[in-house]
């Protein structure tokens, strides 16, 4: 038999897989037909991008039509023109970043000199982020520098963050910034 | 990147050097396999041993901050050797230019050097007018076509390298002399018509105070061999996170607004000087000089945030930054440590981790009087508070912390390295009450706006007057309506380039915005990205035609920046006839009257432009009169460093590098021998933030390690699987030893140096049993390329002892 090396290794690890599975002593067959079955019939199908490195590899990810709505599977997405299909470690758990009981759910505010994380409401937390960011503005805007120069500059104020937005994200978050008037903007692009 | 992903398999020899695809970019590896299935060498030169270098043709170690030594090497053999590619070379990059008689290298510095002044945080600074070239009488710069003039670029080359012979490189690098020449005849052997070279780098190039210069010396390299612009060719950053490519086109940093424009200074008063100031001038009919455009960029940029203010208004009311001053990530935290900074926005980022010198960091939010973190998952920066030597009772700073939804979450695009830009669609919705980072903006603004408008505030017309109705539909934030936005539309009927267009029509191209404010665009490196004819990152059309698909470049597939060109610089990769060096793998070519295959720079016939469209003299720099440390690439140690001198000039490290004066540097120091560098492991990423809180991956890699090898083991009678602690002059952790192969001495200058490695992705906060230990910039110093000022995580001293 004349096989090439790759053909050899899938070979080899269908013979593992087949040997793996016999042991279990029923058919799987049906079980992955009824998985299939599940992703299309109960869930919506949607096509996203890796939220990891920049390879940009193209992902499908099901969610549940019915119940909580969750996505309840993220694979590499077979058209994809650079992945193929193929996914690495962390991109084939990207399910994990979604569904995952250690996210925050709620806001969280810690008081000056406390030693404890509280939970907050959104409107809590965004009224007296709006109050601190104006006060700051406020009292720290320079309207123009030590050379009498108009630079109308916030100096009491910086910002990071963040190659982990959209590009639509990142290009609002610059309009928040600037309007407000920052100069100390810096993100992951830097270190 | 200059090229794409898939464009690898097109490659005669792919160069990784500053990264580790197999680990950090797995998927791009079947690209690398593909070449090497059609033939084509991986060359794979790293300190360490890698999962990349296990599958390379070619392998070479070298010491930690070496690679321009490396380089410098190539370029000298390159040039000996008469490998570079003779007609590229003459005509599309500035050898042949002449550079003035005021420019001068004297053992390690350039002409034109000034030590460091009080108030700096740099070593020094280089007047960089005595490095320009000598222009003709209508100010296009005089060139010497045969290279015999003395100070043309090409000999400058010649005799800045003369000095990288092979002996001295391997003395510098500890790279066996053998191992040199395998490299650079591999790699050199691209210098032909037919071949191409290409070279994969990520932060092992970025992270040292010479880091620009790293890739400077590759650039060239690639300009000597006729590699850019060439499908299988190119300068290819691997970036690390899936949109920085596109956090850095929006710029999301100090020094530059959207589409790469300069971030305007205090002297540049008015809209007009500051677009002087920007607007390259050639008098040379045949450069293109692409950014004569600038006005017409600046001012759609500000039409975009500000669509009904007046465009002089507008700029007047753009933060500016004072002249000759930089405000770049460790000045930043160096401030915050001084106390200047009240609030702070650490948004889905994790300076605790993440900054170089990580105590500082931590240290500095203790400083200020409130900050916001946003993010998935607690982290060390949001609880940075009741971290390691941290007393809560005496920190003021008020945190508050904001869930965001998860990219799967939420609808929006994002930037590839290749710079493709592609539409995600929402899945799930938010998870709990968790909102998208674009809502959380929104909702913020939305309040300012309210106190700016019903209370007292200071200068509120910039917050005011945001075209903040364009972000939004009765529901919030709109990926959508932005993406319109960074595109551009018209903002009046009017008629560019001999065509007419209707108020609220998409702008097709930046080739017809205007600076007269009947344009807005957010980037004008996106305009043809969302057009009248929708939304072309969502696109998942797979034809081509068939010169396309002889390189894969799916052009309609997603969209790619600038106009949906694939390979940028591509007006390179054919003859002044407009034919392909390469006939196999061509990527545009003329057909006698238009262009086909890639988007070309610029549909102008060929022969009629220069290549480098970008440049202002429209040629590929060997030379680089614009570079803060120099126009040629110099071998510096880095400022911690096993050495006390430097083999090839006086000078021992970068003399205008970043760092700050009351911090001290291990150099040649005994208690501190081993040369160190972080990098990451294929199932952690980044700080670990997101990988940790990932059960599949934490098990996988539960812990901090530091790789030893056998011989430096021995010596400390250190055993895989001990405890042992890592230290530098500013800090330690704790690792497991992971005794190996995959690191062996070097002889450096007749010493043995012994080299340790350390991934960066855990920290205290979880594992909550502070199971996985901290983070490794908790080691790394506070020193900056003075390009960019990115920190020189990738080199500096530690020491190792059992715990």
């Amino acid at each position: 038999m004349n096989l090439g090396r790759r053909k050899f290794i899938k070979l080899s690890a269908m013979t593992a897989a087949a040997t793996a599975f016999g042991g279990l002593g029923f058919d799987l067959k049906p079980s992955v037909a009824q998985a299939q079955l599940l992703k299309i019939n109960w869930a919506r199908e949607t096509t996203s991008i890796c939220c990891f490195c920049a390879v940009g590899c193209g992902l499908i990810v099901h969610t549940a039509k019915d119940g909580a709505n969750r996505c309840i599977n993220v694979e590499g997405d077979p058209d994809h023109p650079i992945n193929e299909g193929s996914l690495c470690a962390k991109g084939s758990s990207a399910w994990q970043v979604c569904e995952n009981d250690k996210r925050v759910p709620t806001p969280m505010y810690r008081a000056p000199y406390s030693g404890e994380w509280k939970e907050v409401s959104w409107d809590w937390a965004l009224d007296r982020i709006a109050l601190r960011v104006k006060e700051t503005r406020d009292n720290t805007l320079a309207r123009k520098n030590d050379s009498g120069q108009e630079v109308n500059r916030c100096e009491g104020m910086a910002s990071i963050g963040s190659a982990a937005l959209d590009n639509e994200e990142c290009w609002v978050f610059q309009a928040f910034l600037r309007s407000l008037g920052l100069v100390w903007i810096e993100h992951q692009a830097r270190i | 990147m200059t090229n794409h992903w898939i464009d690898i398999k097109n490659s005669n020899a792919v160069l990784v050097m500053g990264s580790n695809p197999a680990s950090n970019h797995p998927v791009s590896f079947k690209w690398i396999e593909k070449a090497r299935e059609n033939g084509g060498k991986l060359i794979s030169v790293d300190p360490r041993f890698t999962q990349t270098s296990s599958r390379s043709d070619i392998y070479a170690p070298l010491r930690f901050g070496t690679d321009v030594a490396f380089l410098g090497g190539m370029i000298k053999y390159i040039l000996d050797n008469d490998l570079y590619f003779k007609q590229y070379v003459r005509d599309y990059t500035n050898a042949t230019f002449i550079v003035g008689e005021d420019y001068a290298f004297n053992d390690g510095v350039f002409s034109g050097f000034k030590k460091r002044t009080d108030d700096s945080h740099y070593g020094g600074k280089y007047d960089k007018d005595l490095w320009q070239f000598e222009l003709d009488a209508d100010g296009v710069p005089k060139r010497d076509m045969s290279m015999q003039h003395p100070r043309c670029v090409f000999n400058l080359l010649k005799k800045h390298y003369q000095g990288y012979t092979l002996e001295k490189v391997s003395q510098t690098t500890g790279t066996p002399v053998k191992d040199l020449r395998t490299v650079y005849e591999n790699f050199a052997s691209t210098g032909k018509a037919d071949r191409a070279g290409t070279i994969m780098y990520a932060m092992g190039w970025t992270q040292h105070s010479t880091g620009v210069q790293n890739i400077r010396a590759m650039a060239m390299i690639q300009l000597l061999l006729g590699n850019i612009g060439v499908a299988g060719g190119g300068v290819n950053a691997l970036r690390g996170e899936s949109n920085v490519q596109g956090s850095t086109d929006h710029c999301l940093l100090w020094h530059i607004l959207p589409g790469y424009l300069k971030t305007p200074r205090a002297s540049q008063s008015t809209l007009d000087e500051y677009n002087k100031a920007y607007t390259p001038v050639s008098n040379d009919p045949k450069s293109a000089n692409w950014w004569n455009n600038y006005p017409k960029y600046s001012v759609s940029l500000l039409k975009s945030m500000y669509p009904d203010v007046d465009k002089d208004k507008a700029y007047k009311w753009l933060p500016k930054v004072d002249d000759g001053r930089t405000y770049s990530w460790l000045e930043m935290f160096d401030y915050m440590h001084e106390g200047q900074f009240k609030g702070f926005f650490a948004w889905g980022q994790n300076p605790c981790c993440s900054s170089a010198n990580a105590s500082k960091a931590r240290e500095a939010l203790s400083k200020l009087d409130w900050m916001v973190n946003v993010n998935l998952f607690d982290n060390e920066t949001g609880s940075f508070w009741k971290g390691p030597d941290m007393d809560p009772s005496k920190i003021k700073t008020e945190v508050f912390f904001l869930p965001c939804s998860a990219f799967l979450e939420k609808e929006g695009s994002i930037t590839n390295s290749g710079r493709w830009m592609q539409w995600r669609y929402q899945g799930p919705k938010p998870y709990a009450t968790t909102k998208s980072d674009g809502h959380i903006i929104c909702e913020l603004m939305s309040r300012l706006r309210w106190l700016y408008r019903n209370k007292d505030g200071k200068f509120p017309e910039p917050v005011l007057n945001l075209g903040y109705h364009l972000w939004q539909d009765s529901h919030g934030y709109n990926a959508q309506k932005i993406a319109k936005l960074i595109n551009g539309f018209f903002l009046k009927d009017t008629e560019v380039n001999g065509k007419k267009f209707k108020k609220g029509q998409q702008v097709p191209s930046f080739a017809y915005l205007t600076d007269d404010g009947a344009t807005c665009s957010g980037n004008w490196l996106y305009c043809n990205s969302y057009t009248d004819q929708g939304n072309m990152a969502a696109r998942r059309n797979k034809k081509q035609t068939k010169m396309q698909a002889n390189i894969g470049l799916y052009p309609n597939w997603s969209w790619c920046w600038p106009v949906n060109r694939r390979i940028l610089y591509n007006r390179a990769s054919v003859d002044m006839q407009g034919q392909p060096w390469n006939p196999k793998y061509p990527v545009i070519r003329w057909t006698g009257e238009k262009w086909v295959g890639d988007v070309p720079d610029g549909g102008w016939a060929p022969g009629s432009k220069h290549p480098f469209i970008m440049r202002k003299h429209g040629f590929g720099q060997i030379f680089g009169p614009g570079r803060a440390d120099g126009p040629f690439p110099v071998h510096y140690e880095a400022r911690e460093t096993p050495v006390k001198e430097n083999f090839f000039s006086k000078k021992l490290r970068n003399p205008v590098a970043m760092w700050f004066k009351d911090e001290e540097f291990a150099v040649a120091d005994p208690k501190y021998p081993y040369v160190c560098s972080t990098y990451r492991v294929s199932v952690h990423w980044q700080t670990g933030l997101m990988t940790r809180h990932m059960d599949w991956l934490l098990e996988a890699q539960p812990q901090m390690f530091v790789e030893i090898s056998k011989e430096l083991a021995g010596q400390l009678n250190v055993a895989s699987g001990d405890k042992v602690t890592v230290e530098s002059i500013r800090g330690s952790v704790w690792a497991v030893a992971v005794v190996t192969e995959r690191l062996r001495p070097l002889k450096v200058m007749d010493k043995e140096v012994h080299q340790v490695g350390l991934p960066w992705h855990y920290g205290w906060q979880f594992p909550r049993d502070g199971s996985g230990g901290d983070s490794a910039n908790l080691l790394t110093p506070s020193v900056g390329d003075p390009n960019t000022g990115i920190p020189e995580t990738k080199t500096f001293m530690v020491n190792v002892r059992k715990a």
